[in-house]
């Protein structure tokens, strides 16, 4: 089991003795885990274990039914509502299905995470192409998202995600659409936002990527962590009482954002 | 702050015109309902002038004397009638005096009194009270002198007139509140629609962070660009025919009432804000009701 560390500076992310009640389901059951600045964890475990539940509770998209939940050492299950802007700021997001704008360029897809911040545009046609580079694709600024390939797309989403230099970035199965060489890419480019002082925390079911990752990887089931190390997906554990066992590596339900 | 602006002025006018027919239908919702109220508010402007112009022109009793009554006899009238409380003056008037007052207020139809073979108005006396109170006293004791033929005393008539014209008023808010509940409905169904379309680049500006006013503000500013023009329209239109129903009837309706028709200008000053402060109103609330849903998530 991964130690946990108390009253650690380092701490980005911390749930304590978090448990989350639907109003039929338990999401999460009694969860404490630490997330430390500059890590980067895989979050793994069959499909309705509470991987997105555990995600949307950091956003504060819903409300801790216990606990405490700190992040960047304030607690946010004390936040007014006021206050969910500012935490969203710190974490950038990056989803499996892209969710990029449509009628946008790419650099304006990028620049529209930027002005929502209110960033001068002096700065935002400054940033943009840096950002760009960054994930490789200097050349696709003036494309729309349909004239990119699926591995370009996500790219596009991730230089958005990180454009307002958030502490945090959070993937949610970001390589699910995409073809295993494409995927690598992908977190190689994860990889590198991550040495560069990112913490990052993915949700997946890429057994073949947490394996060549050789990351902390934290694996619920059924709303409790069961497993917290370095190195592979425990299968086994996280699939024991299932019987359909093929059901997980490549996962395509995509989680619908309650406006 | 002024980038901020410039964003969302640049949001909103891209939403109202993307959403073309939808804005459209709202500008003449708001723009009906407020003709509605435009029409209203003149109508009820010059009644309220008109009423308190009677109001002061008839604080007065008037005694018409009999053809007999010598001038003597009405000096002696006027005597009793000046020592009652809250007369301030009275003064007598000929009959010729009276015909040619008569033939200025009727103003350019004067010319019909010149055809009378002989001056039907009676001499009088005409009462100035000071204290509307005592106002029923004098003109019951001014019934009991002699040598008079009629005493005409018009607080009642304007009682009544003050009655029908608060009734009106209330009768205009009435409408006027259903009708502002039934444009901010439209407006707010309007921007529903353009919430919807926009509802994924609201989703994304949710993840990084914007704040529920900065993604409001481009809403907002289209709720108030459709009440603005809708304003706009109904003034011109409001100006356009008052101007010309003064032209048309101004100058009858001052012969025969004997008050004038409130000025363009006043109204057309008075419309322009209460159209204003309405559009931009309704235009908000509808803004703001059609995004509650949508934010609160
Ligand atoms: N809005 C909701 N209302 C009720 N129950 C919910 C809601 N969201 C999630 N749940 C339930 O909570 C549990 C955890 O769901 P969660 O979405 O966190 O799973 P997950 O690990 O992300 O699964 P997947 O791999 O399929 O995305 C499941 O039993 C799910 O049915
Ligand atoms: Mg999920």
């Amino acid at each position: 089991m991964y130690m946990i560390m108390k009253g650690a500076k380092t701490q980005m992310i911390v749930f304590d003795h978090v448990t989350k009640h639907y109003k039929t389901n338990i999401g999460l059951d009694d969860v404490s885990v630490e997330i430390k600045k500059g890590d980067f964890v895989f979050l793994v475990g069959p499909s309705g274990a509470g991987k997105s539940t555990f995600i949307k509770l950091i956003l504060k998209e819903i409300e801790a039914t216990e606990g405490s939940i700190l992040v960047r050492g304030e607690d946010i299950t004390k936040f007014s509502n006021r206050r969910v802007p500012e935490l969203r700021r710190n974490i950038g997001m990056v989803f499996q299905d892209f969710r990029l704008l449509p009628r946008k360029t790419v650099f304006e897809n990028v620049a529209f995470a930027m002005e929502t911040v209110h960033k001068k545009s002096k700065v935002i046609k400054k940033q943009v192409p840096q950002l760009l580079s960054l994930v490789g694709i200097e050349s696709k600024a003036q494309k729309y998202p349909d004239e990119l390939s699926a591995g370009e797309q996500q790219r596009v989403a991730i230089a958005r995600a990180i454009a307002n230099n958030p502490k945090i970035l959070i993937a949610d199965e970001p390589t699910g659409n995409l073809d295993p060489e494409t995927a690598w890419e992908i977190m190689m480019l994860l990889e590198e936002i991550n040495r560069r002082g990112t913490t990052v925390v993915m949700v997946t079911h890429a057994k073949d990527i947490v394996d060549r990752m050789g990351k902390r990887v934290i694996t619920i089931e059924k709303g409790k962590i069961i497993s917290d190390s370095i190195g592979a997906y425990k299968l086994e554990q996280a699939f024991a009482g299932h019987e359909n066992m093929s059901d997980t590596l490549q996962h395509y339900r995509t989680d619908t954002i309650v406006l | 702050m002024i980038r901020r602006f410039g964003y969302t002025l640049k949001q909103a006018f891209l939403q109202v015109f993307r959403n073309k027919a939808m804005s459209l239908a709202s500008v003449f919702a708001i723009t009906a309902m407020l003709l509605i109220l435009g029409l209203f508010f003149m109508i009820v402007v010059n009644i309220n002038t008109a009423a308190s112009m009677i109001e002061q022109d008839y604080d007065s009793i008037e005694i018409f004397l009999l053809d007999e009554t010598t001038e003597d006899q009405a000096d002696d009238l006027m005597k009793d009638i000046k020592d009652e409380p809250g007369v301030e003056s009275v003064t007598y008037r000929t009959k010729d005096e009276a015909l040619i007052e008569l033939k200025s207020r009727w103003g350019d139809s004067g010319y019909l009194l010149d055809s009378l073979q002989e001056n039907p108005l009676p001499n009088s006396i005409v009462i100035r009270i000071d204290n509307l109170e005592a106002a029923d006293d004098v003109a019951a004791k001014a019934q009991t002198l002699e040598g008079i033929e009629d005493v005409k005393y018009y607080k009642e008539t304007v009682d009544k007139l003050m009655k029908a014209t608060n009734f009106i008023q209330l009768s205009a808010v009435i409408i006027m509140a259903f009708l502002i509940i039934v444009s901010v409905v439209v407006v707010s169904n309007t921007i529903k629609l353009t919430v919807f379309n926009r509802s994924s680049e609201i989703t994304i500006m949710k993840y990084v962070g914007a704040t529920n006013w900065f993604i409001r503000g481009p809403f907002l500013v289209e709720g108030i660009i459709i009440g603005i023009l809708s304003a706009g329209v109904s003034l011109g239109v409001c100006s356009l025919v008052y101007s010309k129903v003064v032209d048309l009837i101004g100058k009858d309706l001052f012969a025969i009432m004997s008050t004038p028709m409130v000025p363009m200008d006043f109204m057309v000053v008075n419309m322009a804000w209460i159209f204003g402060a309405l559009g931009v109103s309704i235009g908000a609330c509808g803004s703001i009701i059609s995004m509650r849903k949508f934010l609160d998530a």
